[in-house]
């Protein structure tokens, strides 16, 4: 009897996933700009997506706040860049800093109990978007454009952006693929079955969240930087949208909340969604209200989940597997 | 005549069985002891029986009625009321407040807030305190009364002795006597073996949700009960206990 | 003067967050559910006295009587179809399920009634403007004395039905220990059904409140949501007076704050807010407590 983490789909798969990242680095160069944003837009879903789901499928936070870091990341870089720190620069700096102010956040917001933890990143999110309506310096109510991107070329441009967003997605994947994959995965999975549980076993509870929690700042925060860099042009009433939280919602909860792979594919769907339903204006956001609920309600473990149980498929190794016994035991992820 | 049937019920909670393939009956006007250590089953049984939990399998029948299926408080309209392990009362409403609210099924009867503080008159002085401000024994009175307020056919004790002084159980024995006296018809859970012997008709002992030993207060011999509570076997006897 | 004035505005404007806070506080007192789409019921109960006020002419308050039994009952079967089943899933169901409600119901009244404010002012004859001018500084506007009277009645109704009578025992039996409740006979269910339809009753009372001071929009009520929450957590989770002063606490925080700077208002409420938070640490006690 053996305990293995890879199985030859999942070698397959991750095998796969480097040669679909590198392949994705040339889209810039097949493809118009048109399609090179949209695909940057996927990106972006992406990782919002995952960012989300680490949150309540690996720490039970439910947080209907995190465009309070979208809207760090796109207005620090604005500022940074009119502090003329060279734009792709200022665009780095901004998500690092997104992902340090989430620490004193951190140690306030973690000591909330579920409905006051959501609700109260809301208003944090309220808040930092109340402070920058306050500053002219940053376009106050009316918004403001990133024009220090206008040194570039659009075509240039747009390439940096997408390999900006492809590294950063690969990054946040990367990072959060290890740290499943870690001891500290496997404590993750403890507290989301049980957290008194594991906290009587020694697990260090408030840490691990407080990792979840830093980890999706910086990821929320390169996910605003990315919208700036794509759309050139941000207003607090949009980068600061509780939209931004409905649609996480919606890819993690229709994709697989707790699953790797899961708020991968429900990006995808809601990319495939926003692109289909361009007119659909209310109609198609009734449509995503309406599913995210019904997932919540009926089908928690999303389709990634249904698809994990049906085929016993896990397609990267962040669980584990007993082998070799008379009765083959899948557990983990 | 059989007021109480239980046919083969498995309690499960997730992947632990706490109850598996017990049966029993009780006729009207019997007092059932229900024995066990720890962990035995004997509370989920109780809980199963009074609706607040689904069993897996098997069957509840209460006066030829089918209830497995029913919740709580629709048992308590057909005439079953439990007194929860912990006494469970609700700590903000008073003595009174207590008392009738649990009269919510308009059972006809003898019990009413009267007649409960007539059989616990420590409870008088009480009548209009927070619940939560009782002592031990007295809020264990409350939680009796309240289950005789709906005026059950079926009685389920859990525990009515657990966390209280000698004195206190014996106080609260006594008045049990009273409504004992009056026929009806009771199950209760006693950790107190003495007592349980010595109230009871009829005695089930559980062991790891199982059935191991039934009988007549009077005629079980004393070693038989505990041998069968703990699961011993004696080795000198040809074969099994139970 | 304008300081006294200030207040004077704070408390009529809180008692008016106290309304719309009610109904928030009681469905989470007795079945601990946040309800989300909480604010998208109170204008969607706006929006139906606004129908009535649009296709008869009769004022706002008979609007609202009428819209009264439709929001019930949809409130029945909000509590039936969605927070039921939340209940019984994890802890995480309820916040998602009504979140993905209130998406549902900004859009589908965004679609019925396309994105205009409306207001319902007009239709509330002289109660919209009257006011009494004590000083050039200082007045005392009819509706915030309205409201203000109304939030006392609302809370002192709830308050008595809650401590004198069976119905209201049986509601807070169920709060405190529904296990316990079903098993001496009370109907766990419909004790819920009970309090979502309290909940949605205030909470339209509060939409109409909102449309009659201000106007609303399709997606006014994430807004409401947040100061309904705000003035349940600023007086204590649980505690049904707490909502009335939490939220007259948070309506002098936006007034003094507007006091400082007119664009200051909301945020003073929300560092109020978060102050709380930070000093309580996510505290506040589970019962619903009767004040006694």
């Amino acid at each position: 009897m053996r305990v293995e983490r890879w199985t030859r789909t999942s070698k397959v798969f991750t095998g796969g996933s480097a040669v679909v990242a590198f392949a994705l680095a040339s889209v810039p160069l097949i493809f118009d700009s048109d399609v090179v944003q949209k695909l940057t837009n996927l990106l972006i879903l992406v990782i919002l997506a995952t960012m989300w789901n680490a949150l309540a499928g690996y720490g039970g936070l439910v947080s209907v706040g995190q465009q309070a870091f979208i809207g760090i990341g796109a207005y620090g870089t604005v500022y940074l860049a009119g502090m003329g720190v060279s734009p792709y620069v200022a665009m780095l700096l901004a998500m690092v800093l997104a992902g340090v102010l989430s620490v004193p956040i951190s140690l306030f917001a973690l000591r909330l109990r579920a409905a006051q933890f959501a609700i109260g990143m809301w208003v944090i999110a309220e808040v930092a978007s109340l402070l920058v309506r306050l500053d002219k310096n940053l376009g106050a109510g009316t918004g403001i454009s990133l024009i220090q991107m206008n040194q570039f070329e659009p075509n240039f441009r747009q390439a940096y952006t997408f390999w900006m967003a492809l590294g950063f997605t690969v990054l946040f994947l990367t990072a959060l693929f290890f740290l499943l994959r870690s001891p500290l995965g496997a404590s993750l999975q403890a507290i989301r079955d049980d957290e008194d549980a594991a906290r009587s076993l020694g697990v260090r509870v408030a840490s691990r969240k407080r990792l979840l929690f830093v980890l999706a700042g910086f990821g929320c925060g390169a996910a605003g930087v990315l919208v700036v860099a794509n759309t050139l042009f941000i207003e607090p009433g949009s980068v600061f949208s509780v939209q931004w939280s409905a649609y996480m919602i919606f890819m993690v909860l229709v994709g697989g909340l707790g699953t790797f792979e899961g708020p991968i594919l429900g990006a995808i769907l809601l990319f495939a969604i926003q692109t289909t339903f361009t007119q659909g204006g209310p109609w198609y956001l009734v449509g995503l209200g309406a599913t995210a609920a019904l997932f919540a309600l009926v089908l928690p473990r999303g389709l990634w989940g249904v698809i994990e149980g049906r085929l016993g498929l896990h397609l990267l190794p962040v669980g584990y597997r007993v082998v070799g016994s008379k009765q083959k035991a899948e557990l983990g992820a | 005549m059989t007021l109480l049937k239980v046919e083969e019920l498995d309690c499960r909670y997730g992947l632990l069985q706490a109850v598996r393939g017990v049966s029993f009956e009780v006729a009207q006007g019997e007092i059932v002891a229900l024995i066990g250590a720890n962990g035995a089953g004997k509370t989920t049984l109780l809980r199963a029986i009074a609706g607040a939990h689904r069993p897996h399998a098997g069957k509840v029948t209460f006066d030829g009625e089918d209830v497995t299926r029913a919740p709580a408080h629709r048992r308590v309209a057909r005439g079953i009321a439990l007194v929860p392990e912990g006494r469970r009362l609700f700590p903000t409403l008073t003595v009174e407040e207590n008392l009738l609210v649990a009269a919510a099924a308009n059972r006809r009867g003898r019990w009413n807030v009267k007649a409960v503080l007539d059989t616990f008159p420590l409870l008088q002085a009480r009548r209009n305190m927070p619940a939560a401000t009782l002592s031990g024994g007295e809020q264990q009175a409350v939680a009796i009364g309240r289950a005789l307020m709906s005026n059950p056919r079926l009685l389920l004790l859990d525990e009515v002795s657990l966390g209280l002084a000698p004195v206190v159980v014996d106080a609260v024995y006594k008045s049990l006597a009273t409504v004992i006296s009056e026929g009806a018809t009771v199950v209760l859970v006693e950790q107190d073996l003495t007592r349980a012997l010595r109230v009871a008709g009829r005695v089930i002992c559980l062991l790891e949700g199982r059935v191991v030993l039934e009988g007549e207060a009077q005629s079980l011999d004393r070693d038989r009960v505990v041998d069968a509570y703990f699961g011993l076997r004696s080795p000198a006897a040809g074969g099994a206990s139970h | 003067m304008t300081l006294l004035n200030a207040i004077v505005q704070g408390i009529f404007l809180g008692a008016f967050y106290a309304v719309l806070a009610c109904g928030l506080s009681i469905m989470f007192g007795v079945m601990r559910i946040i309800n989300l789409a909480h604010g998208d019921i109170a204008v969607l109960g706006a929006y139906l006295a606004f129908v009535v006020v649009e296709h008869t002419g009769a004022s706002a308050y008979v609007a609202f009587a009428a819209a009264l039994p439709v929001m019930l009952a949809l409130g029945y079967i909000l509590q039936i179809t969605i927070l039921e089943r939340s209940l019984k899933a994890g802890l995480l169901t309820p916040l998602l399920a009504t979140f993905g409600l209130s998406i549902v119901i900004q859009n589908l009244l965004l679609i019925a009634f396309s994105p205009d404010v409306r207001s319902l002012g007009p239709a509330a004859g002289a109660l919209t403007s009257a006011s009494w001018h004590v000083t050039s500084e200082l007045s005392f506007s009819a509706l915030g004395m309205v409201v203000l009277a109304v939030a006392v009645v609302v809370f002192g109704a709830l308050q008595l039905f809650l401590s004198r009578t069976r119905a209201g025992w049986a509601m807070r039996a169920t709060a405190e220990d529904a296990d316990a409740a079903e098993l001496v006979g009370i109907d766990s269910r419909s004790v819920y059904a009970r309090a979502t339809a309290i909940a949605v009753a205030i909470a339209a009372l509060g939409g109409l409140f909102l449309a009659i001071r201000s106007v609303f929009d399709p997606i006014s009520g994430p807004t409401q949501l947040i100061f309904a929450f705000e003035a349940v957590v600023i007086g204590g989770m649980g505690s049904l007076w707490g909502t009335l002063l939490g939220g007259i606490a948070l309506g002098l925080a936006q007034t003094l704050g507007a006091e400082i700077q007119p664009q200051f208002a909301v945020l003073a409420g929300h560092l109020l807010f978060l102050a709380v938070l930070i000093a309580r640490f996510g505290g506040g006690r589970l019962s619903l407590r009767v004040a006694r």
